[in-house]
């Protein structure tokens, strides 16, 4: 096989979606603007083959292509399979959606698919320019898509918001790759672990700390969340849906990657960094969730704290850290899909609605639904035997391996405090008296819920699979 | 079948009920009566499969039995599941209580009832997994997965502060626990096993046993309840409907006991011994101090909910007395306070029904109405006073006569407990039950009807049989209990020379 087949062969997904998005955008624009027609169907098929790609191409070797800057490993395709699953489920039940609010645009499936690919590159990246390629085309879809109902005052100014904000991460970024670059004098990963050896100059270190800060705000972690509540409850909820998953994994992933491959030697440095974040954004995203009443802005608070709980994995910078990492991941996508399915079918009169109380008595008005989004609330609190249990039970296993128990112990009192407001959100649905019936949601909402809910309902039956898939992707980093 | 065996069947026998269940209509009237019948079947049908268990059961050694293994996360984590004659007895209370609750319920849940016996059959597998569990992983789930249940059913079948009772029992339990999940994480780094079996003889570093049985007694105190975590429990109690009262009182609060003999005491001996004044501390101010509390209250359910919470710190006590008399005793009083704490919440339950309110004051005199009622209450109660001849004697005179045996103080201050529960007990059937009946609306009472009689009498019959033959359930745990005492009393020794040597 010659190089560029070789090197084809290992980007195959990402050539599909590349191919794939500019012809998605020249067949929109002869089609004229009058509808989206088949586009997100066409779009969904263009992702269902970059995931179907994925899956084949996980047997074989690991290897780094386009001069080391971009690598194929079990890692990448554990995470992109969930990056992937993320915006191919996203589009299905967000059609509907966009339709009754009028802004069924048919650059909508492109952006979409555009972001995806910079997640799978994202995923892949082995060094530095990679890195910054995947997530500026990441980013800048998102940005589009964010302000995608351009009428709406809220949806402008959220996307004006994340467009401000990550410009400005972006840049702190680029300034933390450059110093990284000017003291290790490579930008591939590897390179950089070799240069700086067990003992990072302050150089290093600074530009570590931008890196971060970067990745942090894709993360949306804290201290870089401020724009997460703000353009969750502005964007339309189908783009909610999109921001709350597939970003997630693909920031989640680099940062992994970043953290195990390039920085092994100044684990002293980085860690005290990932356990302030995890702590951090546990803590807020447990107290603030409290007061809300929106359930996007819930959402976004929830996700908060998740990415909190994530982060503790990763902190404790083993492979059984980044084991439960990549669990974690799995499981929170799951659970945010069916929880968002829940949200998008959320309307009263054919006008959508996000105010939890809303949601009051639906155990009387729709008890299969009630009873999902249940299940998917007491998950996302991490009660067993749910999946969400399973999910904590990873990162907490790795902390205490590692013996950061004062995170561990931290971080597991302020998974109580959030199962306080995962429980007022059953509250209303199974003890207050009902308010208005909600519409019937769509097909494609009611199966979307009722498959992630029974996923984590019954993830303890047959975990193996999972589990064995995340333990491979782990020790591929290693 | 299906390579499983008889517990995992025990466990996992609701959840076929509750899918049966799931496939019928309950709108209609017709529809309703059919879920209440499947709901009693599927609970008697694993009552018989108990009972069948029970005869293969081998007492008196301290073996585990029916033991089944399957892998289960890949790598770590197993399903093992097995009993011992600890766990056991409450293997089978549980498969018992279980029918009385659904026919509790018969009429006295009218709406949603289809969601009612779900939830209290997916409550049973829970349960009995909790009892069953040979994972320590597998137990955590069963224990902390019947939060979802019972919040549930207090919080949609409950009383007029529901709401308030649901989430504090929901987040008190759930806070206990979280720590032991952290506790079960840092016992898995150091052996690298979450195997009930091994880890019953790894032996912990004496330092890091003290922070670990923290950890799980922060758990276990919060689930018993033990003074000063108890104030979940009137609350829960109260709200809760007739069946959700008689399972918090009768299995749940046993979780905590349970997780003592099976966790802290033999996983952690020098710890359990250097903290042991500590709880029998803790015991003596639950014991004296609730029933004082129940001498005052004016709520039925209120009062007997501190009493229970004061019958659970003769429980406490006698397990950290740590000898052969105690432990059983403290054994037998759990499975004797599950029989005689559910039926007082069943007899509660029967008088509700009727006037809808458990204001003590409302009632009096209706002995002259229900005098069938009456006689069962009075068992009830004098086994709850602990009067020789019922079951609540053995248990409690046992633990008293151990733990005068390790500590003749604790057993003095305790001693005072048996005088004040037969104050409140008596106080309360004098008000009920005794006096004149002037109360237009007592006028009308109706004494038991043949559902509520079929509910009390085997509990009648099984709290005096128990109560003068208590031979099978000591006999069951005897050998598990003797060998918990073994391998607690070398440890301690170890550690004494180890100490005796370093210096």
């Amino acid at each position: 096989m010659n190089s560029l087949s070789l090197e084809i062969a290992h980007a195959l997904p990402e050539t599909i979606l590349a191919v794939g998005a500019i012809l998605l955008v020249l067949i929109g624009a002869i089609r004229g603007k009058e509808s989206d027609g088949p586009m997100t169907e066409l779009a969904v098929a263009l992702l269902g083959a970059a995931l179907v790609a994925v899956f084949l191409g996980s047997a074989k070797e690991a290897g780094a292509v386009f001069n080391d800057s971009f690598i194929d490993d079990r890692f990448g395709d554990f995470m992109k399979g969930l990056a992937l699953t993320g915006s191919i489920v996203t589009l299905l039940m967000s059609g509907d959606f966009l339709r009754r609010s009028g802004v069924d645009k048919f650059e909508f499936p492109i952006l979409v698919v555009l972001a995806t690919l910079g997640m799978l590159v994202l995923i892949s990246a082995n060094g530095l320019i990679a890195l910054y390629l995947g997530l500026e085309l990441m980013s800048l879809a998102l940005y589009v898509v964010a302000a995608l109902s351009r009428d709406d005052a809220r949806a402008s100014e959220a996307g004006l918001k994340y467009f401000v904000l990550g410009a400005l991460s972006s840049g702190m970024l680029l300034y933390g790759a450059s110093l990284l670059y000017g003291f290790a004098g490579t930008v591939s990963f590897g390179g950089i672990a070799a240069a700086i050896g067990g003992h990072p100059s302050t150089g290093v270190i600074f530009g570590l700390v931008f890196l971060f800060a970067g990745l942090a705000f894709k993360m949306s972690v804290v201290p870089f969340h401020m724009w997460t509540p703000d353009v969750y409850e502005g964007a339309p909820t189908p783009v909610t849906a999109f921001f709350a998953s597939a970003p997630k994994m693909a920031a989640v992933a680099i940062s992994t990657r970043v953290i195990m491959t390039a920085f092994p030697g100044a684990v002293s440095q980085w860690q005290q960094i990932i356990v302030f974040m995890a702590l951090a954004s546990m803590a807020l995203g447990s107290f603030a969730a409290i007061g809300q009443t929106n359930i996007k802005r819930l959402m976004a608070y929830s996700s908060i704290g998740h990415m909190g709980f994530a982060l503790v994995g990763l902190a404790a910078g083993t492979e059984a850290g980044v084991k439960g990492v990549a669990l974690y991941m799995a499981i929170y996508l799951v659970m945010t899909l069916g929880t968002f399915a829940a949200i998008l079918s959320m309307r009263i009169n054919g006008k959508a609605v996000e105010q939890i109380s809303d949601l009051a008595g639906l155990s009387r008005t729709n008890p299969p639904m009630a009873f999902f989004l249940s299940m998917l609330m007491f998950s996302l609190a991490g009660v067993p035997p749910l999946a969400g249990f399973f999910a904590k039970f990873y990162v907490f296993m790795a902390a205490v391996d590692a013996q950061l128990y004062w995170l561990a112990v931290i971080g597991i009192l302020t998974s109580a405090v959030a199962a306080y407001y995962y429980l007022r959100v059953v509250k209303i649905i199974y003890f207050d008296d009902p308010a208005p019936a909600l519409d019937r949601p769509s097909g494609t909402q009611r199966a979307v819920l009722a498959l992630a809910s029974l996923a984590m309902l019954l993830f303890w039956v047959y975990p193996a699979p999972l589990v064995e898939a995340a333990t491979a992707a782990a020790h591929s980093l290693f | 079948m299906f390579g499983f065996g008889i517990l995992s069947g025990l466990t996992f026998l609701p959840l076929v009920g509750a899918a049966l269940i799931l496939l019928v209509p309950g709108e209609t009237e017709s529809g309703k009566n059919n879920i209440r019948w499947i709901a009693l079947w599927t609970t008697l049908v694993i009552f018989a499969l108990s009972l069948y268990a029970w005869g293969k059961f081998v007492p008196g050694v301290a073996d585990f039995q029916f033991l089944e293994e399957k892998s289960w996360f890949g790598s770590g984590l197993s399903y093992k599941m097995g009993v011992d004659g600890i766990s056991f007895p409450f293997v089978v209370l549980t498969a018992f209580l279980m029918p009385f609750c659904i026919a509790a319920s018969w009429n006295s849940i009218e709406n949603r009832v289809k969601e009612y016996m779900i939830a209290f059959l997916v409550l049973e597998t829970l349960m009995i997994g909790v009892f069953c569990a040979l994972d320590i992983v597998l137990f955590y789930l069963f224990f902390e997965g019947g939060l979802i249940p019972m919040f549930i059913i207090i919080g949609v079948w409950g009383g007029k502060r529901r709401i308030y009772a649901s989430f504090k029992f929901f987040l008190y339990t759930l806070a206990g626990s979280l720590l032991m999940l952290i506790a079960i994480l840092a016992m898995y780094a150091q052996t690298h096993t979450t195997d009930i079996t091994v880890l019953l003889h790894a032996k912990f570093d004496p330092d890091l046993q003290k922070y670990l049985w923290l950890a799980f007694f922060a758990s276990f105190a919060v689930k018993m309840p033990m003074w000063p975590v108890h104030t979940w429990l009137p609350d829960a109690h109260v709200e809760a409907p007739t069946a959700g009262s008689v399972i918090l009182a009768g299995i749940l609060l046993k979780m905590g006991g349970y997780g003592f003999i099976r966790f802290s005491l033999p996983m952690f001996p020098d710890a359990s011994h250097y903290f042991a004044p500590l709880v029998f501390a803790m015991s003596i101010i639950a014991i004296i101090y609730t029933s004082l509390v129940a001498l005052v209250q004016d709520d039925m359910k209120k009062l007997i909910a501190y009493s229970s919470v004061a019958h659970m710190g003769f429980v406490t006590m006698g397990l950290f007395a740590m000898n052969q008399q105690a432990v059983q005793g403290a054994v037998f009083q759990m499975v004797s306070h599950g029989l005689v704490s559910g039926a007082l919440f069943l007899c509660v339950g029967v008088i509700y029904d009727r006037m809808h309110t458990r204001e003590i004051a409302a009632y009096g005199g209706i002995v002259e109405r229900m005098p069938v009622y009456a006689v069962a209450l009075m068992v009830f109660t004098m086994a709850n006073v602990g009067l020789p001849g019922t079951s609540g004697f053995v248990g409690e005179f046992l633990s008293l006569l151990g733990v005068f045996q390790a500590n003749s103080w604790v057993a003095f201050f305790a001693t005072t407990g048996v005088i004040l529960s037969a104050a409140y007990a008596l106080f309360l059937y004098r008000r009920v039950v005794f006096g004149k009946l002037e109360k237009p609306s007592l006028q009308s009472l109706k004494d038991l009807s043949p559902r509520e009689m079929a509910v009390l009498a085997p509990l009648v019959v099984l709290t005096i049989y128990y109560g003068v033959h208590p031979g099978p359930i000591l006999d069951a745990c005897a050998g598990s209990v003797a060998e918990l005492i073994k391998g607690y009393e070398s440890a301690l020794a170890l550690t004494k020379t180890a100490a005796l040597t370093l210096h």
